[in-house]
């Protein structure tokens, strides 16, 4: 058995090299002067690093990132509570900082990065700050549909009309607020009733697991419509080019329920140990600094921030009529979940 | 021996005997890791408590909920049956026909596992959108799943001793009842271990099928994430429930025999029968599930690269990186699990018991959980009792070696059931420590199952997203959790490259598999024909 005796010793030794290796990994990168923030991130991470790199220049300070979806790094944060190694938390949508607020894991924003932003956009609190915004539209196919046939309210959507017409995806975050929307304006009897017809109306394809889905398979033309975020839009566009697009956005009427604004936003932890570093990257993200490198990304949000002007491709922010429907209503989304919960989308 | 074996047995082998009737140290280590592997159950538990019996109930008897239960079923059933008829098939294909190319088939059907999920369930949508359902989710996880059925009865297969098969074929039964009768009970407990992993996969499994339209009780489990991370993580007793009665029903079905070699003498290999003929059939079937299950993929990755307007093509330097760091994770995770599973191995086939058995089947239990449950309990666990280890490389590869335990353990146990216990003892009886015997005598005997568990793990490690995300070093990224920053962000022609790299890894062990037992079947076909008479068989 000589040559098996070889492998194990060539095995061992290779595993030897392989926890030597990796040993020296991680104790490396332990800082060598500067200070440096853990952020953990669930936007886009492109557009975060490029935000990242230009708040290093700026102030020295690094920025550790740990990327994942906003729901998993919610559980993470509230699993490791004061003993968490993260100091800001940048997330996709506002109901996540909502919940972490309400458990008292966020520490108070600075009064002057507050005031970057509107203050509709950010918790009542002071806890958590928004940073940028998404605006819900209808995506149709444009060889099978006109921009005059389709439907200008949201409850529209759920007329029998549209059966087989429609896709939905209702695990996606970005859908509550417009289940909220509605809710707080026609009540939470009509907007269950509006939901059933929804799930009429998109059955089979009342399950689309993400938006990036929806909006491909109305480009394809599987579908004829779809409810999503804007920059889900923009981004396929951005990926395969115009002319391979034979998809269109559609806004809804001025003030109508359907039409809200979505705020991604970003909040400090109370176990943060570098409190003031990370205050000072809230506000370089929500600083006119900031807020151009995320209008000029391709991440194809409203920057909200400092009167910066948005990526020129998207429609003017000064041109949105939405409706008033604002974070403070949105709260942690649990009238939301429960009506989907009730409608058997979820 | 010597004159005094009328009167007195020599001391070891007294030693031996005496041992025999206690427990042993195998049992408690075996059950310290049983425990280890089991600790994922405790957060569920805490969780149901916190949720509370009134949000689970309203959430889990709803009509939903009990139709997603009905499809996990279905889907299970039907994937199981068609994973373990291909997966054997191959296996039979590679191990017992004189096929061309034998080698390159071997790599090139274990490369299923290292499609990312998300790819082949895109793929196929992209493909047909219209083909949804429940034979479009079969499709796609029968796929990606048969290998883990392949591994494990190709390396019980290449154990096997033809010479059963050779008395039964003198005896008058024909090929098919010879394979029926003689050949699946050898490989029994490969394929019922392997079909055990496949269901328990299935059950934490989502990814791959949701883009399908397909729903099951695990999709539940992660929307209602979103909400109510508590009730998600109760949600998940069900799924262990299930999991329990799959475990149960093995032990009825698996009554498993002493399948190890007759012959003590020189161990003899089967011979790989010329297929004439059935040559080109087989190899076009061969390459038509290839096509199918790793072909189809790749030719979606490569139309992603084509299309895709966006020159961010990543730098090689980040590749690298992450093909580094997902090399050494998952190698260390590999042998971490195999290391792990060899007692448990050893202790649950030496001697069956009850207690054996139970603790045994226990470590399986944790494979029915969504990866980011066991994630975040490892969280919980290092966070409260061993918060220095928490993020560092030690709980990552910690993490690997729990979730995907089970595939090694199936593979060790193959193995281990077909060396046979009495060489050991003759090694004792002839004077040698146990160290010893085991080093010289049964490690060898059990190389090929610790080589094809190392194979497994590290392929599957080498795609495992959800727990990466959690516990990995911050900052630290592997090819999957790069891939998956890119492909969320409908990034897909950037996210592709490292799809790719992750595929093209996947040969790594396949060729070695391949090759090592090459080189242990030249070597023993030359013992062979130095011990057998020539005139009486034809050269090979």
């Amino acid at each position: 058995m000589g040559h098996m005796n070889d492998a194990v010793r060539c095995l061992a030794a290779g595993v030897v090299t392989a926890l030597l290796a990796t040993g020296c990994s991680t104790g490396s990168g332990s800082g060598s002067g500067s200070q440096t923030i853990t952020l953990y991130n669930a936007q886009h991470e492109q557009t975060t690093d490029a935000l990242i790199t230009a708040f290093t220049q700026q102030t020295g300070i690094k920025v550790k990132v740990r990327s994942d979806g906003e729901d998993v790094l919610t559980a993470q944060l509230e699993q490791e509570g004061s003993k968490s190694p993260a100091d800001v938390f940048y997330t996709e949508n506002s109901p996540w900082l909502a919940q972490l607020d309400q458990k008292h894991l966020l520490a108070p924003i600075d009064a002057a990065t507050l005031q970057q932003v509107p203050s509709t956009d950010s918790a009542s609190t002071g806890d958590w700050i928004g940073v940028s915004a998404r605006v819900s539209v209808l995506v149709y196919d444009t060889d099978k549909l006109k921009a005059s046939q389709l439907p200008t309210s949201i409850l529209d959507l759920a007329d029998p009309q549209w059966r087989g017409k429609l896709e939905l995806a209702p695990a996606e975050t970005d859908f509550w607020p417009i289940v909220s929307s509605v809710a707080k304006a026609y009540g939470d009897a009509k907007a269950l009733t509006w939901l059933k017809g929804l799930k009429s109306n998109a059955a089979p394809n009342d399950t689309i697991p993400d938006n990036e889905t929806v909006v491909s398979d109305v480009n394809k033309g599987t579908n004829d419509m779809g409810l999503i975020n804007h920059y889900y839009f923009y981004r396929l566009q951005a990926e395969i080019g115009k002319p391979a697009m034979h998809a269109a956005l559609s806004f809804f009427a001025p003030h109508d329920p359907g039409y809200v604004l979505d705020i991604s936003g970003a909040g400090i932890l109370k176990s943060s140990k570098h409190e003031a570093a990370a205050q000072k990257f809230v506000a370089f993200l929500t600083s006119a600094a900031g807020q151009t490198i995320l209008a000029h990304s391709d991440s194809f949000e409203y920057p909200i921030g400092d009167h910066v002007a948005a990526n020129p491709e998207l429609p003017p922010f000064a041109s949105l009529l939405p409706n008033s429907f604002s974070v403070a209503d949105l709260g942690t989304g649990d009238d939301a979940k429960t009506l989907l919960q009730e409608a058997q989308l979820l | 021996m010597t004159s005094s074996t009328a009167t007195a047995t020599p001391a070891p082998l007294r030693a031996l005997r005496a041992r025999r009737g206690r427990a042993g140290w195998l049992v408690y280590v075996s059950i310290v890791i049983a425990l280890g592997l089991l600790s994922p159950l405790v957060l569920v538990g805490l969780d149901a408590r916190q949720a509370g019996w009134t949000e689970i109930h309203r959430v889990l008897f709803r009509a939903r909920s009990q139709r997603l239960l009905v499809n996990t079923v279905e889907l299970s059933v039907v994937v199981v049956t068609a994973a373990a008829v291909l997966g054997t098939a191959a296996a039979w294909c590679t191990e017992r026909c004189a096929l061309p190319l034998r080698r390159l088939w071997t790599v090139l059907l274990v490369l299923p596992i290292a499609v990312p999920d998300f790819v082949a369930g895109y793929a196929w949508h992209s493909i047909r959108p219209t083909f949804t359902g429940l034979w479009a989710a079969a499709l796609v996880m029968t796929l990606s799943t048969y290998p883990l059925i392949y591994l494990p009865v190709a390396a019980a297969l290449r154990r096997a001793d033809p010479g059963v098969d050779e008395v039964a074929r003198s005896l008058g039964l024909g090929r098919a009842a010879t394979f029926m009768r003689v050949t699946v009970p050898q490989i029994r407990p490969a394929l019922i271990g392997g079909s055990l992993v496949v269901i328990l996969t299935l059950l934490s499994e989502y990814g791959a099928f949701e883009i399908v339209h397909f729903q099951t009780f695990t999709t539940e489990i992660f929307t209602e994430f979103q909400f109510d991370q508590a009730a998600a993580s109760a949600l998940s007793v069900p799924l262990v429930l299930l999991g329990l009665l799959v475990l149960t029903g093995e032990s009825r079905i698996g009554r498993r025999g002493r399948v190890s070699r007759t012959a003590s003498a020189a161990a003899r290999l089967a011979r790989r029968r010329r297929l004439g003929y059935a040559t080109a059939p087989v190899l076009a079937a061969l390459s038509a599930l290839i096509a199918l299950a790793v072909g189809v993929p790749i030719g979606t990755l490569i139309y992603w690269m084509q299309r895709s307007e966006r020159s961010t093509l990543p730098a090689a330097a980040t590749v690298g990186k992450a093909t580094w760091a997902t090399v050494d994770y998952s190698a260390l995770g590999a042998v971490v699990a195999v290391a792990l599973a060899l007692p448990i191995a050893i202790m649950a086939v030496r001697r069956t018991s009850t207690a054996r058995r139970l603790i045994e089947r226990s470590t399986y239990l944790t494979q029915s959980l969504p990866g980011v449950v066991i994630a975040l309990s490892l969280v919980f666990f290092s966070i409260r009792y061993a918060y220095p280890l928490y993020q560092t490389s030690l709980l990552l590869v910690a993490a690997y070696a729990i979730l995907h335990f089970p595939l090694a353990l199936v593979c060790v146990k193959v193995s281990v059931v077909q060396a046979p216990p009495r060489l050991g003892d003759i090694g004792r009886s002839l004077g040698r420590g146990p160290a010893a015997v085991f080093a010289r005598v049964t490690l060898p005997l059990i190389a090929p199952g610790l080589l094809a568990g190392f194979c497994l793990v590290f392929l599957t490690a080498t795609t495992e997203l959800t727990a990466t995300l959690v516990l990995a070093p911050t900052g630290v990224h592997t090819l999957a959790t790069q891939f998956w920053a890119y492909q969320s962000e409908a990034a897909y022609g950037a996210a592709a490259p490292y799809a790719l790299v992750i595929i093209a890894l996947a040969a790594l062990p396949g060729a070695l598999l391949g090759l090592w037992f090459d080189r242990e079947r030249y070597s023993r076909l030359a013992t062979e024909q130095y011990s057998r008479p020539a005139a009486l068989e034809p050269a090979t």
